[in-house]
């Protein structure tokens, strides 16, 4: 078997050098590449989401001035303001507020092409942002980018199972992505209904006033889950069969388990989501009416089929970024992750429960309040899963010869982000306290305490494995200063949200100075804001750190983080075919500072010989 | 020398000691030194299989949300059509008959490779696509008189939900005859053996899936 596999590993070596530019960047069918593409595509559209909380943030804090940088947004979308009437806008804020807070700051920048947003267009930059920023940047590049990545590398394969589908699950995300920001300039603009798309907002082109933009919207999203669908058949076929010898299931890294178990997901759920995308697309353009209540349809319809994709689409995006918080807060404690087995057990767990919860999202739907106590009592659940893991991240540090690498760094943020996060879920899950807050800030802050604080997981993972993917370091200092600043501003920026949504802040609203109850908390709006913009500003830290490493960086060793898992005994970066002979496991993933041998690390395919054990003496 | 796991990961008294070998080392839990368990030469389910289950699996969700607003608006409206009111449920129960002989008729094909008999292996093939093509062309030129009827997908629930729940059964009853036409000319070409079917294998479970599908629909669909 593994003389086989050498001589396959050395095969493919060979053949190699022999592909043209095409066939290795472009439309390549090793696993690293296609991860590689994923992950870059995903760090484009992150820059596109982020601009555009940007606007919305701007919109917020000081509703109907001119929005700085925009005047080159055309006509219908953004009106553009001379400087005397974007300093109007801003001096008759004051009628409101007074003084009202960040003024200057806003007569000064919103001169500076500054343009009027059209409160229809702001729906459709509210709407876009959340879909890019789930199906377009962290799904991508988890899943996309780290899983193709490393299920391979990891488990010790010379590539995944079916590597043609695999580069046609990048290239049919491809038209899915073009289609999705060219939503933005056909006429009527991008999708308006909110990323959840509630019928009948959605369903008929009238009431939201966007027609092709919502169609292609929808389009795009089939073609992606179609895309999904290829990479879950991928992922958990390889991860079944294509196990190196000694490589059980309990002897594989979490991250690996977790992608795994986000593989099953995707595989169920989002073929849901194509039957309720198909059902409202024909009621978008062959005049059925499915979610229609007016030709006998069922606007609660949607919701169900979209929650119960939806559900589990949240785990599809944080149980990644919860195994590789995992593995990263091993490494660089130096300790076996506490409670292993545990660790993997509630991730299955999570992804059982994520299907029998979807009903907390409609508290207020209408649906009957029985079943929504049923919901109420699953979705507390959730909570003995999720602190099993906290409780056993907590353990894995206790008393560890802890390294503050910028990795590691941004594992604790995601740790505490994810703290956080869950626990103000658990208000949402209650039904009386989520009648009260549905809607408004609150929830707002908690899924961007849980999904936004995804970057951070994101982030984590892409400083660790960055001397493999590039075989180049990443500068320590810079990733420190960007890890300090992302975490304040971001905590600056999604903590006082809390306070504005149970102060009844509504959320999606374009400007909240209509409501005189809200006009006292419109400083938190500019806090916020100016923390959006702070943290934003932060990210070109990352930018310079990402590009400047790639080019210059210092060499990166087999294994720079002293690290046990597979990938680490490939070279970095890995060649085709991944190890020169395919590896042997012997142990676990997190056997560090154990006493066999000298050092405090011991890789999962290093044989042990009765010397080591006399000289760990 | 950080030892900060060295309590954490085993009990105390585990020590290994000079004179233990180091095949009691395997013992040693969370040390997990020693030998590898064998090594499985070959998975017990193939690439191609287990793939083909997680497509069938993954379809299996698609026809449930389907099958569920079918159910919902169904049970849900006051007054719901009986099918022999409006669907050519006769004819459909030949049509029926088809799609279930061709299954028998793929198994054959496969029992035939396996026991490399070309010919009756082709032959049994094209049998199986030729049924496949008759349920679609039995179900199209009903579809054309029920439109001409004035059940279209607009007129109504009832119509909304026929064509999308049936449509997409008959997308995938094409999708597998197209698949089976490749089969059948690569089958022709001698390209399969009691070695090499696994192409056929996995589009005969294709096969099944679909006609399972249509076990499920028709009742609920055609006959109440």
């Amino acid at each position: 078997m593994s003389e086989a596999g050498a001589a396959a590993a050395h095969d493919a070596h060979a053949e190699h050098h022999e592909l043209g530019f095409i066939r290795t960047y472009i439309f390549s069918t090793d696993h690293k590449m296609i991860g590689r593409q994923f992950l870059f595509a995903s760090i484009l559209m992150l820059i596109v989401g982020g601009l555009l909380a940007m606007m919305i943030r701007w919109e917020l804090a000081w509703p109907e001035t001119a929005v700085p940088f925009t005047s080159w947004i055309s006509e219908p979308f953004m009106y553009p303001a001379d400087e005397d009437s974007a300093v109007g806008a801003v001096e008759g804020l004051s009628e409101y507020v007074d003084p009202y807070p960040g003024a200057n700051f806003a007569k000064s920048l919103g001169s500076v092409g500054g343009a009027h947003m059209d409160p229809a267009f702001y729906n459709s930059v509210f709407t876009m942002h959340a879909t890019i920023m789930i199906f377009f940047v962290v799904m991508p590049f988890m899943v996309g980018g780290f899983g193709n990545y490393l299920i391979p590398l990891m488990i010790g394969a010379g590539d995944m199972a079916f590597p043609v589908l695999n580069m046609l699950s990048f290239w049919t995300a491809v038209p899915a992505t073009i289609m999705i920001v060219y939503s933005f300039f056909v006429e009527g603009g991008a999708a308006a209904g909110g990323w959840t798309m509630y019928a009948t907002l959605s369903a008929d082109p009238t009431l939201s006033g966007v027609d092709t933009g919502a169609d292609l919207w929808v389009i795009s999203l089939l073609i992606l889950g179609v895309s999904s669908l290829m990479g879950a058949i991928n992922y958990i076929t390889t991860v079944v069969n294509m196990r190196a010898p000694g490589m059980t299931w309990f002897r594989m890294p979490l991250v690996i388990w977790s992608l795994f178990v986000t593989a099953i997901l995707l595989l169920l759920a989002l073929p849901v989501l194509t039957a309720a995308l198909g059902m409202l697309l024909f009621d978008r353009t062959m005049g059925t009416s499915f979610f229609m209540p007016g030709g006998g349809g069922e606007p609660i319809l949607w919701q169900h089929l979209f929650w119960f994709f939806g559900h589990p689409e949240v785990y599809i995006l944080v149980l990644p970024a919860m195994g590789v918080t995992s593995d990263i807060l091993s490494t660089f404690s130096r300790k076996p992750i506490f409670g292993y087995k545990a660790m993997a057990f509630s991730m299955m767990a999570l992804a059982f429960l994520s299907w029998i919860v979807w009903g907390h999202h409609m508290f207020v739907s209408g649906m009957n309040p029985v079943l929504g106590t049923a919901f109420m009592l699953t979705t507390m659940v959730i909570a003995v899963p999720s602190a099993i893991k906290t409780f056993n991240w907590l353990g894995t540090l206790w008393g560890g010869n802890i390294r503050f690498t910028s990795p590691m760094l941004f594992a604790l943020g995601f740790v505490s982000n994810f703290v956080i996060g869950g626990l103000s879920g658990i208000y949402m899950a209650s039904t009386p306290v989520d009648i009260f807050i549905h809607d408004t800030y609150f929830i707002v802050a908690h899924f961007h305490y849980v999904v936004a604080g995804i970057i951070f997981g994101m982030f984590a993972a892409l400083y660790y494995w960055f001397p493999k993917i590039f075989g180049r370091m990443m500068n320590e200092t810079l990733g420190k200063v960007h890890f300090a600043l992302t975490y304040i501003f971001f905590n600056c920026a999604f903590f006082p949200m809390h306070f504005l949504g149970v102060g009844g802040h509504m959320r999606r609203i374009y400007n909240p100075l209509q409501y005189e109850f809200l006009h006292d908390m419109q400083w938190w709006n500019v806090f916020i804001t100016m923390s959006a913009f702070c943290l934003g500003l932060s990210q070109l830290i990352f930018f310079v750190n990402f590009i400047w490493s790639l080019i210059a960086g210092k060499k990166a060793d087999k294994n720079p983080w002293e690290a046990n898992t597979l990938e680490w005994t490939a070279p970095s970066p890995p060649g085709h075919g991944n190890f020169e002979t395919t590896p042997t496991v012997y142990r676990g993933p997190y056997e560090y500072s154990s006493p066999l041998v000298q050092e405090d690390w011991l890789p999962q395919d290093r044989k042990l010989g009765p010397e080591a054990v006399t000289a760990s003496q | 020398m950080p030892r900060g796991s060295a309590v954490a990961a085993g009990p105390p008294d585990s020590q290994p000691s000079t004179h233990e070998t180091t095949e009691a080392l395997v013992a040693v839990p969370g040390y997990g030194g020693g030998p590898p368990p064998p090594s499985i030469p070959r998975p017990p389910v193939s690439n191609a299989r287990m793939g083909m289950l997680m497509l069938i699996g993954a379809e299996t969700m698609f026809f449930a949300g389907l099958i569920g607003a079918y159910v919902v608006f169904r049970f849900g409206s006051p007054v719901w059509p009986s099918g022999h009111l409006y669907l050519p449920v006769g004819i459909t129960w030949v049509n029926t008959a088809f799609l279930l002989f061709s299954c028998y008729t793929m198994w054959r094909a496969i029992r035939c490779i396996q026991a490399d008999q070309q010919q009756p292996f082709v032959r049994w093939l094209a049998v199986t696509a030729l049924l496949g093509s008759v349920f679609l062309g039995v179900q199209g030129f009903e579809w054309v008189r029920l439109v001409h009827d004035g059940l279209t997908i607009s007129a109504g629930m009832y119509g909304a939900t026929f064509y999308t729940l049936i449509g997409c059964h008959g997308l995938h009853v094409l999708a597998a005859v197209l698949w089976l036409g490749i089969v059948l000319v690569q089958a022709r070409r001698g390209k399969f053996s009691p070695q090499h079917l696994i192409g056929v294998e996995i589009c005969g479970m294709y096969w099944y899936y679909v006609g399972a599908v249509w076990v499920v629909l028709f009742p609920l669909v055609y006959l109440n």
